[in-house]
């Protein structure tokens, strides 16, 4: 049965990845995802789940570890943030590369240094292009839905990918929401097991993680990029089906207001939550803003994002990371480069805000907001704007 | 047909091969002497993970594999992770029903000593104390051969490396070879064992009983490298039996804690014999030699009172 529970994201997670009926969870504590983890192991401890739970010594052996059960055709989960994430780099590719259906959840945690255990993107955006499908989710119930959706797109056969569903640590990850934890018959109904072609198995023996020289690798890292051009309407159908099955759906995206706006704001994750008051205390006092919410980030499906924010005259986009030493944060030089060819497009202004668990509010989000449309007026004086630092004015 | 213990010879070997010929390691090469007998004892029914190293690079090379049993590599630190991965993912869908009823299907790492002495080292730890039931060998040809002869933990006292050079400071390695069945044996796993390819009926026992013992199971075997150690390449077998008749490289297993020496040495050849097949000790002095040997002496006196009798005994000089 359905139930009503006040849960974290944390815990909403856990409770998703119970009903997935996975097989192997391997568990390295980092704040803020620890409890994601401790709930599973207390289902595992009491039989609500019939898991092996692999208590790895590190976040590398942690993926490493669902790498080898997934392989071995194995239902798989892990969770990470931060400084994990970060050590987990290099092994990231080779999940992706081997086409390993793995579902991670991300309690997204700035990295040192300084040592900080708040929020940020800094994690998740310098792991950004690693050939995984990220999809950043802004509630408790988002996330449960999205991690069984997530079984549900990393395991069709035309995808075989991994995917990690991103969501602001503390934030997100420890605020406490109802939640309706989907039913666990109607959830294996939705995302039943899929018998792979390829994983270790004796009787079909095979050969994994092969070493490949520079005839055949581009090749493989192509197929990479094959596969995630067909994500996004594999998604749109995974949200059809789950809509279907359960009555909501999230889409690739989420817009408001924007049909008609000068400005539309482009935020990711809990911000946006924020935002959409910040618009209407706009929208109010006469400013013509809107907001967008991008859910599927890696890939980008490109003339989605464009259908919806080309009628603009500018883009307000907010990074909650830094790209040290770029041209302006991660989400801006994405939204920019696919813009670059038109003749006509909006101004585009970059707001780095946030970082390390900074407070951003909605008076700050206006105050964003009025600050793009002054640029619209008066001429853009800055594109990237570091919003809030101290001991930095620029005269906006 | 997996290996009996009523076997006298090495001939009584299952005839069934799962690691193929045609795989590009050099020539002499006692990784693919391991790897063959490995799967020849264990197979078919095995899974075998390969952190990155020679054995993976000869072995894997797309579009080809010499594999025929399933195998995968994914880093090179990361092998015993992997294997405890395929492990619990074999023993959850067995005890789902979904896959291998009733069968053992044994999981065995088969690595280098720079992936398991130096940066696999936290990985392993971690499996051993976690008591996953996989095998895990290490290969140890005592440097980083797939780089280039580097230096790696396991490397011996005075060898010559790239990255221990012999000039004016240095001597070859100036510290001692890191003693990685004893760190292995510190977790209380049932069972470690040292093993040489110069005894294979040895070395053959120990991997299966190894892979019946429940739980983590440990496998040190000696690969002298014809290329890493400068020897020519028809001498891997002779490099390897001196290793063992000097007490250099003493065969023994730890079962439940019980210390056996496997395959006594009751007259002991000196060290010399062994270290001047080899290039890396081209550059040793005559007292640099008696410093190895008294370094040996002492580790055979520890064994043998470890053993509770003269198991490897005293050097005689032929």
């Amino acid at each position: 049965m359905a139930q009503r529970m006040a849960l974290s994201t944390n815990y909403a997670i856990a409770y998703a990845v119970k009903n997935c009926d996975v097989d192997v969870i391997a568990a390295y504590p980092i704040t803020p995802q620890t409890t994601v983890v401790e709930r599973l192991s207390e289902f595992v401890a009491n039989g609500e789940l019939d898991a092996e739970y692999i208590p790895v010594e590190s976040e590398h052996s942690a993926l490493s570890a669902v790498i080898g059960a997934s392989a071995a055709g194995a239902r798989v989960f892990t969770a990470t943030a931060s400084q994990g994430l970060a050590l987990m780099h290099e092994v990231l590719f080779m999940a992706s590369g081997m086409r390993l259906p793995i579902v991670m959840s991300i309690a997204n945690r700035t990295l040192s240094m300084p040592l900080n255990i708040h929020n940020d993107h800094q994690d998740m955006m310098s792991s950004r292009d690693c050939g995984w499908i990220q999809i950043y989710i802004s509630s408790a119930q988002e996330a449960h839905d999205t991690v069984i959706q997530a079984y549900r797109l990393a395991e069709r056969l035309d995808i075989l990918l991994p995917v990690c569903v991103c969501y602001d640590g503390y934030v997100l990850s420890h605020t406490y929401e109802p939640v309706e934890v989907r039913d666990k018959q109607k959830v294996l109904e939705y995302t039943p097991r899929v018998e792979r072609p390829h994983v270790l198995d004796p009787d079909k023996p095979i050969t994994m993680g092969v070493m490949a020289l520079p005839n055949y690798t581009y090749e493989f890292k192509y197929q990479v990029v094959d596969a995630l051009k067909r994500v996004p309407k594999a998604l749109e159908e995974v949200d059809a089906e789950f809509a279907d099955k359960f009555g909501v759906k999230y889409g690739l995206y989420e817009e408001y207001m924007c049909s008609d706006a000068d400005v539309i704001m482009i935020a990711l994750g809990a911000i946006a939550s924020t935002a959409r008051l910040a618009i209407d205390n706009l929208r109010s006092k006469g400013f013509r803003i809107g907001l967008f919410r991008p859910r599927l980030y890696r890939p980008i499906p490109v003339e989605l994002w464009k259908s919806v924010l080309r009628k603009a005259k500018m883009l307000a986009i907010v990074d909650r990371a830094i790209a040290f030493g770029g041209c302006g944060g991660p989400l801006f030089s994405d939204v920019a480069t696919m813009f670059i060819n038109d003749s006509e497009r909006p101004l585009m202004i970059n707001f780095i805000a946030g970082i390390g668990g900074r407070d951003v509010t909605v008076r700050d989000l206006e105050q964003m907001g009025l600050m793009a449309f002054k640029s619209l007026e008066e001429g853009l004086k800055e594109q990237c704007i570091y919003f809030g630092v101290r001991g930095v004015d620029y005269g906006l | 047909m997996i290996m009996d213990y009523s076997m006298s010879t090495v001939k009584d070997l299952p005839r069934e091969e799962y690691f193929a010929s045609g795989h590009r390691l050099c020539q002499g090469c006692p990784e693919a002497i391991i790897a063959r007998l490995v799967t020849k004892v264990l197979g078919p029914n095995l899974i075998v993970v390969t952190p990155t190293g020679c054995l993976e690079v000869s072995t894997s090379v797309y579009p080809e594999t010499a594999w025929k049993i399933p195998w995968i590599h994914v880093a090179f630190e990361n092998a015993a992770a992997v294997a405890s991965g395929v492990e619990a993912a074999i023993r959850a869908l067995q005890r789902k029903g979904l896959k291998y009823k009733g069968r053992k299907i044994h999981v065995v790492a088969i690595a280098g000593d720079g992936g398991t002495a130096d940066i696999g080292l936290q990985a392993l730890s971690g499996a051993l104390e976690r008591g996953h039931d996989f095998v895990y060998i290490c290969m140890d040809n005592e440097a980083y051969m797939n780089t280039g002869i580097q230096r790696s933990g396991a490397t011996p006292l005075k060898a010559w490396t790239t990255t221990t050079p012999v000039g004016s400071k240095w001597r070859g390695k100036l510290q001692l070879k890191k003693d990685i069945p004893a760190i292995a044996a510190a977790h209380g796993i049932p069972y470690v064992a040292v093993a040489s390819i110069s005894h294979l009926k040895d070395f053959a026992y120990k991997v299966k009983k190894a892979a019946e013992i429940d739980g983590p199971a440990y496998i040190h075997v000696q690969a002298p490298c014809p290329t890493g150690w400068r020897f020519d390449s028809s001498k891997t077998i002779e490099v390897a039996r001196l290793g063992v008749l000097t007490g250099m490289w003493v065969l023994y297993e730890i079962e439940r804690g019980v210390f056996k020496v496997t395959v006594p040495v009751p007259q002991r050849r000196p060290v010399e014999d062994y270290l001047m097949l080899q290039g890396r000790f081209r550059h040793l002095t005559k007292e640099e030699i008696e410093e190895v040997q008294r370094y040996v002496d002492e580790q055979v006196e520890k064994v043998n009172k470890r053993a509770g009798y003269t198991a490897i005994g005293p050097v005689v000089r032929l």
